[in-house]
């Protein structure tokens, strides 16, 4: 397996996705096959390559600090899920 | 009496230009046609009411304010942005109006929109068949006569692929000359809006609307050169190049062969010059180094999807609880995939062998088609290796529908464009061809492209619809 | 055995520019919760991010001051992790090509300087603010939640990393002072730990003196003071020693401190260590900082903080020349002429006590007044000094010997005092009794200080109350 199990419910974890059981084994199996097939990049030998970052060119590409109108608070917390007076609220952290 | 089979959006603007019809009416023959022909084929995920100008369809990761955006996906139900994507400002700054929003692949990542949060969308040319994606629904409307024109986004292919899969005009815009600001994000080194239309003409016109750098987008310049609408039938002095790898790929069905084939014969008619060359190492590990790019960007991208500031919440004792609920109950199978899949290529120690070596290989794809634009101005290739395929087909099997892209990743990865123009049909289906250039030669894409058009004289009104 | 600590810095600033790092929202404390903020800081959909040129031309400025060197190709880079206060779930950092590396800041000290390394110097963007409801809201059912305002997140943060070249508390606690004073003087940041426009975390390990060995260190968090810092580093400190020499090994922790009660012991953590998958930014293009640019920023550096530091303790001690410029009275000693280390001494002591603003001073008259202080009454010198600040104020009138306290001469003096003042007299009537202070100075001003000051206080008491009893 070019991933395994315990691998799967790592990188689970550090997405914050809860996997049931099923999806578990569904997924390590898919991403296995997955993994071995985009593992052929490392069939290149790349060592005087640099990598690219970006399509273009560019370099320097910037904003004067000049202010623009925020939104406001009722427009901020338009689509919040929940909310306690002008704050978003969530459980605990 | 408004034909929205046949009606290009340069037509609508003449004839609203001249008075003879109005924007509202265009908007109403829309909305009747949508009323007859989107319950079968669900290319649309809702409609407005803005009669206001020329209409247009946008796929469901623009930005519209105050409109529902889902980017296909659960976890945006119910979403009204505050703002507008800049390329939705620009469209009604240029006299269009909305429509309504497309379906698609849940966040971009699919090429048949079976991976939609909300259903499937259907092939207007046989509704047992999938419009490709991720841009499906937009690539419906427009061959279903549900919109004169739409705006679709393409990453590793999603504009391209479906436009072919569709018998439409799809383009893909060489990388930072349409701004992402807005846009739903799924890769952004990748990521690019794209015109969908029924003619060339119509692409042209669309690209100018929306081209150009925004502020609001780092990553976006300036064009070097004004759009041009192409006018010319020949392609006296063009230099076509076919690559060899792009043109005898695994999987490419002999139907779409043969029509490739046809194509690049008529561009000789046409007074082309035309070569063989080669891309030895970006067909054959284009996709891989795609597929290691593209999810890695989007694991980062889709974060934010958390329950926090909007979208849907699922509540937990705590607040990390509420992620993995969340995010569980509102991604599809695909962007959690991906999302794993992008993790994995970036955590400690694995960085360099996959992520570090696939921006690497993006160098080498990059230097190849760089190469090959020394001996050719245009490069081509069927766009997708089949006609359309049948809903299911390849829905359980994540790789085989990857492999619906082997064509139209390479230039993607090279950040440059193409315009996939329909060729001709197989098995009564619409094959495309697909026109890649360096970057910003779209002016010569659409000279090219407008040409063929017109030489191959395709009906992009579906069969069954005439 | 003989330990010696082995201490490293991890500081941020909060660059005072008018908007925020990556938007245009305008960076503003004690406004509304969530009302400024658009949607790039609250990481709708689509939002992009757009650099703040101010910022960056800053953190290059900063850079200069601290001797680093600029880099020619600077990219950001994405920290990916969970947190409500982390909006896009990644934040926008720098990771392994920094603007600024390799740069130094020499500490002076009692026994002389010390340099210390500045590893880096990076920008970031700050984190939104987490309100934490604790669960004793009046209910009994636990209604725990964290409350999220985000007119923080998006600010411009400079992280600046030391080498572990600090060798005591003490030292740590100066190089603070110096640091946060040469961010001041540059304009770049208000650096005010009360208002978490500087934060600081500190690394501590201890190893045999004299060896060059690293062993594990322990991060402290969350420190709310230099001196707090101080004393937390000399606590860690003993309790490393004390493990190792009773045969012990220093576990790696985070030492998170209350910033609301200095005598609550820490929280100890053993944080996993986090897998931040850090990758090039893509919706951000790299900065190369033009030479024109640094050149012109490198112009227009002040004679920074520690450089004067350097130069006065050529002159002094190393301690009275830090405090100097510490306190912002050194460049009125380098005006004040006369022997160097009496300057300085008035300065720091008596001169200090008077509160006198420096800026306002005449120097050549104080040097006189400093000059004769050991011939003039002590009281009479702090009299003297009180009304240095005085626009015409001359040092000769405190010269002469004998002061005048012949009542017939003072009070016609007195009496005009009184008149030119009513709106004072008034005030003070009415209670304000600290003018007298006001009305003394005025007739020293008068007197040019020949006149005996508790006459002068006697006169003017019993003509204030008598004006008030006379009504």
């Amino acid at each position: 397996m070019a991933i395994t199990r315990d691998e799967v419910l790592h990188v689970a974890r550090l997405a914050r996705l809860e996997l049931t059981d099923e999806e578990v084994g569904r997924f390590t199996e898919q991403l296995s096959a997955i993994l071995e097939a985009v593992a052929k990049v490392s069939e290149l030998d790349l060592s005087g390559v640099e990598p690219t970052a970006h399509p273009l060119d560019l370099a320097n590409v910037w904003a004067e600090d000049e202010p623009r109108p925020s939104l406001t608070v009722d427009e901020a917390l338009a689509n919040a899920p929940d909310r306690q007076d002008g704050f978003f609220r969530v459980p605990p952290a | 009496m408004i034909d929205t089979l046949r009606l290009t959006a340069e037509e609508a603007f003449r004839l609203v230009e001249r008075g003879e019809v109005s924007t509202a009416e265009l908007h109403a023959a829309y909305l009747a046609a949508i009323a007859e022909r989107d319950d079968e084929l669900h290319a649309y995920l809702r409609t407005v009411d803005d009669p206001q100008g020329i209409p247009i369809a946008f796929k469901d990761l623009v930005s519209t304010r105050g409109v529902e955006t889902t980017a296909g996906s659960r976890i945006l139900a119910g979403y009204k942005p505050v703002f507008d994507a800049t390329v939705a400002t620009r469209c009604r700054e240029s006299g269009m109006s909305l429509l309504g929003k497309t379906n698609m692949d849940e966040f971009a990542m699919g090429s048949s929109t079976e991976n939609s949060g909300f259903g499937p969308t259907k092939n207007p040319w046989d509704p047992e068949r999938v419009p490709g994606g991720s841009s499906g629904g937009s690539a419906a409307a427009v061959a279903g006569g549900l919109a004169p024109w739409a705006l679709g986004s393409d990453t590793g292919g999603s504009v391209k692929q479906p436009a072919s899969l569709c018998g439409i005009v799809g383009l893909r815009p060489t990388y930072g000359t349409v701004s992402r600001y807005g846009i739903v994000a799924f890769a952004s080194s990748l990521d690019q809006i794209g015109p969908m239309t029924k003619t060339v003409r119509d692409n042209a016109l669309l690209y100018r609307a929306i081209a150009g750098r925004d502020p609001m987008d780092s990553t976006t310049v300036e064009l070097p050169e004004a759009v041009q609408v192409p006018d010319a039938l020949d392609l006296k002095g063009l230099r076509v190049g076919v690559p060899k790898e792009l043109n005898e790929a695994e999987g490419i069905e002999p139907g779409v062969n043969e029509a490739a084939d046809r194509t690049i014969e008529l561009c000789r008619e046409l007074g082309a010059e035309v070569g063989e060359t080669s891309l030895p190492r970006s067909v054959e590990f284009g996709l891989a180094c795609y597929y290691l790019v593209a999810p890695a960007e989007a694991s980062s991208n889709l974060a934010r999807y958390d329950g926090v500031r909007y979208g849907l919440r699922v509540e937990g004792a705590d607040v990390r609880e509420m992620y993995e609920k969340t995010r569980d109950a509102g991604f599809g199978d695909e962007p959690k995939r991906r999302i794993m899949l992008g993790a994995y290529a970036l955590s400690a120690g694995y960085y360099d062998a996959y992520y570090g070596q696939a921006q690497k290989v993006r160098t080498v794809i990059a230097q190849e088609h760089a190469a090959a634009f020394e001996s050719f101005d245009v490069l081509v290739s069927p766009t997708s290796p089949t006609v359309a395929f049948r809903l299911g087909e390849k829905a359980e099997n994540p790789l085989a529908m990857y492999l619906s892209d082997v064509l139209t990743i390479p230039s993607n990865m090279a950040g440059l464009p193409g315009l996939s123009i329909p060729c001709g049909l197989s098995e009564g289906l619409p094959v495309g061809f697909q026109l890649i250039g360096p970057q910003f030669s779209e002016n010569v894409l659409f000279r090219t492209g407008h040409a063929l058009e017109r030489a191959i004289g395709f009906d992009v009104v579906p069969g069954r619809l005439r | 055995m003989n330990w010696e600590p082995v201490i490293g810095l991890e500081i941020h600033v909060h660059l005072k520019t008018r908007t925020k790092m990556f938007c245009r929202c305008e960076v503003e404390y004690s406004v509304p919760e969530n009302s400024r903020t658009c949607p790039v800081c609250l990481a709708y959909p689509g939002s992009l991010p757009v650099p703040n040129r101010k910022a960056v031309e800053w953190t290059v400025k900063l850079g200069l001051a601290l001797g680093c060197r600029i880099a020619e190709h600077a990219v950001f880079h994405r920290k990916n992790y969970f947190y409500p206060d982390n909006p896009k779930a990644y934040q926008i950092s720098q990771y392994d090509q920094p603007m600024c590396v390799d740069g130094r800041l020499v500490v002076p000290g009692s026994e002389g300087e010390s340099e210390v390394g500045i590893v880096r110097a990076h920008l970031e963007e700050d984190a939104a603010k987490n309100v934490h409801l604790g669960s004793a809201q009046g209910r009994i059912a636990g209604a725990s939640a964290t409350l999220v305002d985000f007119n923080r997140a998006g600010t411009p943060l400079v992280e600046i990393v030391t080498r572990p070249d600090l060798r005591s508390s003490e030292e740590a606690r100066r190089f603070l002072q110096l640091l946060r004073q040469t961010v001041v003087e540059l304009g770049i940041s208000d650096a005010e730990m009360e208002k978490g426009s500087l934060r600081f975390d500190v690394n501590v390990s201890v190893r045999p003196s004299g060896s060059d060995e690293l062993r594990t260190r322990t991060e402290l968090k969350n420190l709310n003071s230099f001196a707090f810092a101080a004393r937390a580093i000399e606590r860690e400190v003993e309790r490393q020693v004390g493990i190792y020499e009773s045969g012990g090994e220093v576990e790696q922790e985070t030492l998170h401190f209350d910033p609301g009660s200095e005598s609550a012991p820490p929280l100890r953590s053993k944080e996993e260590a986090q897998d931040y998958r850090y990758f090039p930014e893509p919706d951000l293009v790299p900065i190369e900082p033009p030479p024109e640019l640094i050149e012109r920023l490198r112009g227009e550096l002040p004679e920074l903080p520690g450089a004067r530091m350097q130069r006065l303790a050529a002159e002094l001690d190393h301690d009275l020349a830090a405090d100097l410029v510490t306190s912002g009275r050194d460049a009125l000693y380098e005006r004040v002429p006369g022997d160097r280390r009496a300057v300085a001494n008035v300065l720091m002591n008596q001169f200090a006590a008077s509160g006198v603003d420096s800026a306002a001073v005449n120097p050549d008259e104080l040097g006189k007044l400093i000059e004769a202080r050991s011939r003039i009454p002590r009281d009479r010198l702090i009299e003297a000094l009180a009304a240095s600040g005085e626009p015409d104020f001359t040092a000769e009138g405190y010269l002469a010997d004998g002061l005048v306290a012949d009542t017939s001469e003072l009070e016609p003096i007195v009496d005009r005092i009184l008149e030119a003042n009513p709106g004072q007299v008034e005030a003070y009537r009415g209670g304000k009794e600290g003018l007298l202070g006001f009305f003394v100075g005025q007739v020293m001003r008068e007197t040019q200080g020949k006149a005996d000051p508790q006459v002068v206080n006697e006169l003017l008491r019993a003509k204030l109350t008598g004006y008030a009893s006379g009504l």
